[in-house]
């Protein structure tokens, strides 16, 4: 059968995806993460009197282990599933991927299982996540000189 | 390649399935199920040889037989290597052959039974196939408790696995004939649209299958695919009408049957080497023993995918092989 005319076939009886419901359904839920984030942010500097800048970071610290928590008690991928790029993008996703190749390979060793596997996923986006912040970093330096 | 057979039977077989299948329509039919993925065993992969070896035992025990008895085992799984059929004959300790054919193991395993037994090399044999979703996934996609989004075109790998027990003594179901199938490549490189991946290898293996037998679609009472989907299944029968003339009637897909397609998160199905053989010995079997059913023409797809070539952006090399299956008069 002719290449092209397979490709008709197959794209006729491919269902599409819902791309506004998805977007929808990440815009809400990526919304409420960050509302949750600044919630948190707001109640660390409020209760243990620091700085935006600090609380941030706790913000962030305290997103990594609730991720992490919940995927390893075996439902946050239901969520993840659910809510789509509105749990991946903010850094849930991050643990999450992380935190998911760790648990699929505990039982291949310490060093041969979860040290060379937990960046399976979230390897890339350490890469490229430096990558862009030194090419952006430069570009600023070249551009607005500082 | 198109063999006849006048003395090959399939006098029995055996079934064990994961939670999954046993909360679906076929549960009834099966003769074990697990209720979680790890079977009291550490890993995953060890679960998957420990339900070869269960299956094994369970048809064994059918057809009041010992391992002693058994000329030859065959088996295939999708792990690498195979190396939960190789696990599963260490344990039996007699003459094996393991094989892959991504989800075309079970048929091609049958196949090669057929032929060994109608020249009567060997008096009888065991053949087996298997999967394991969250072994599978790990394989072959993400992590499994990675939650990241499939496409709608994503199918689910079954649980289980399947054995039947094949020899010359006339009981159980008439191995009648079988088509060798070649390996298509439809240029197709989605990993997550396998139904359109493995469709024109199927619809090329029943063309040959009827040509060579000289048979049309209607000699069968049911054509029976291994694991399009339900997608795939559509593009099956378009694919087989434009291009060959054939209209499928009597025709159905296992990857459709085994879950609710309704009710479980299964995407386009099954998939996996244990779905065909599943449905076919479980719940086919069943109806033809009734005769409910008479001539059955099982076609097994299996989809040559290897992550490394994916990810080189190759496309994704499928092949089916048929079986014909009749009930005894």
């Amino acid at each position: 059968m002719e290449k092209n005319k397979y490709k008709d076939i197959v794209n006729r009886h491919t269902p599409k995806e819902n791309v506004l419901y998805n977007t929808m359904i990440a815009f809400f839920t990526g919304g409420l993460m960050g509302v949750l984030g600044q919630l948190l942010i707001d109640a660390y500097t409020y209760y243990f009197s620091i700085p935006t800048s600090q609380a941030s970071v706790f913000m962030i610290v305290t997103l990594i282990f609730v991720g992490c928590l919940l995927t390893c008690l075996g439902f946050f991928d239901k969520w993840v599933n659910f809510c789509k790029c509105g749990l991946i993008i903010p850094i849930t996703g991050f643990a999450h991927a992380m935190m998911s190749a760790a648990l699929e390979y505990r039982k291949e060793g310490l060093v041969t299982g979860i040290g060379a596997n937990m960046f399976k996923l979230a390897g890339s986006v350490i890469i490229f996540g430096v990558v862009s912040a030194y090419v952006f970093g430069l570009l600023r330096l070249i551009l607005f000189g500082c | 390649m198109t063999f006849k057979y006048n003395n090959v039977y399939i006098n029995d077989t055996g079934t064990v399935t994961g939670p999954n299948e046993a909360k679906g329509p076929l549960s009834k039919y099966f003769d074990k199920s697990y209720q979680d993925f790890y079977f009291e065993l550490p890993t995953w992969e060890q679960a998957e040889s420990k339900m070869i070896q269960d299956c094994v035992d369970i048809v064994l025990n059918k057809v009041d037989r010992t391992k002693f008895d058994i000329d030859l085992f065959i088996s295939g799984d999708l792990l690498n290597q195979i190396s939960a059929s190789n696990f599963a004959a260490s344990s039996l300790n007699i003459s094996y052959l393991g094989i892959y054919n991504a989800c075309a193991t079970s048929v091609e395993g049958l196949i090669l039974a057929s032929n060994m037994i109608e020249a009567k090399q060997i008096k009888n044999c065991i053949t087996c196939a298997s999967s394991h979703t969250n072994a599978a996934e790990k394989q072959f996609r993400y992590p499994v408790e990675y939650g990241g989004p499939k496409p709608k075109t994503t199918t689910f790998t079954t649980t289980g696995a399947a054995s039947a027990y094949l020899s010359y003594n006339k009981k159980g179901i008439k191995v009648e004939s079988a088509t060798l199938g070649s390996v298509v490549d439809a240029e197709v490189k989605d990993a997550f649209h396998m139904g359109a991946v493995m469709a024109p290898a199927a619809a090329q293996t029943i063309y040959k299958h009827l040509l060579e037998t000289k048979r049309e679609a209607d000699y069968y009472d049911l054509i029976l695919t291994g694991d399009l989907g339900r997608y795939g299944k559509n593009i099956l029968r378009e694919c087989i009408q434009t291009e060959y003339g054939i209209t499928l009637k009597n025709y159905d897909d296992t990857a459709c049957m085994i879950f609710d397609l309704e009710k479980q998160p299964v995407y386009a199905g099954a998939s996996g080497p244990a779905c065909a053989p599943l449905v076919t010995y479980g719940y086919i079997f069943d109806l033809m023993k009734k005769k409910d059913l008479k001539r059955v023409l099982l076609v097994a797809t299996g989809a040559l995918h290897s992550q490394t070539t994916v990810n080189q952006k190759l496309t994704i090399p499928s092949i089916a092989h048929a079986i014909s299956l009749e009930a005894i008069e």
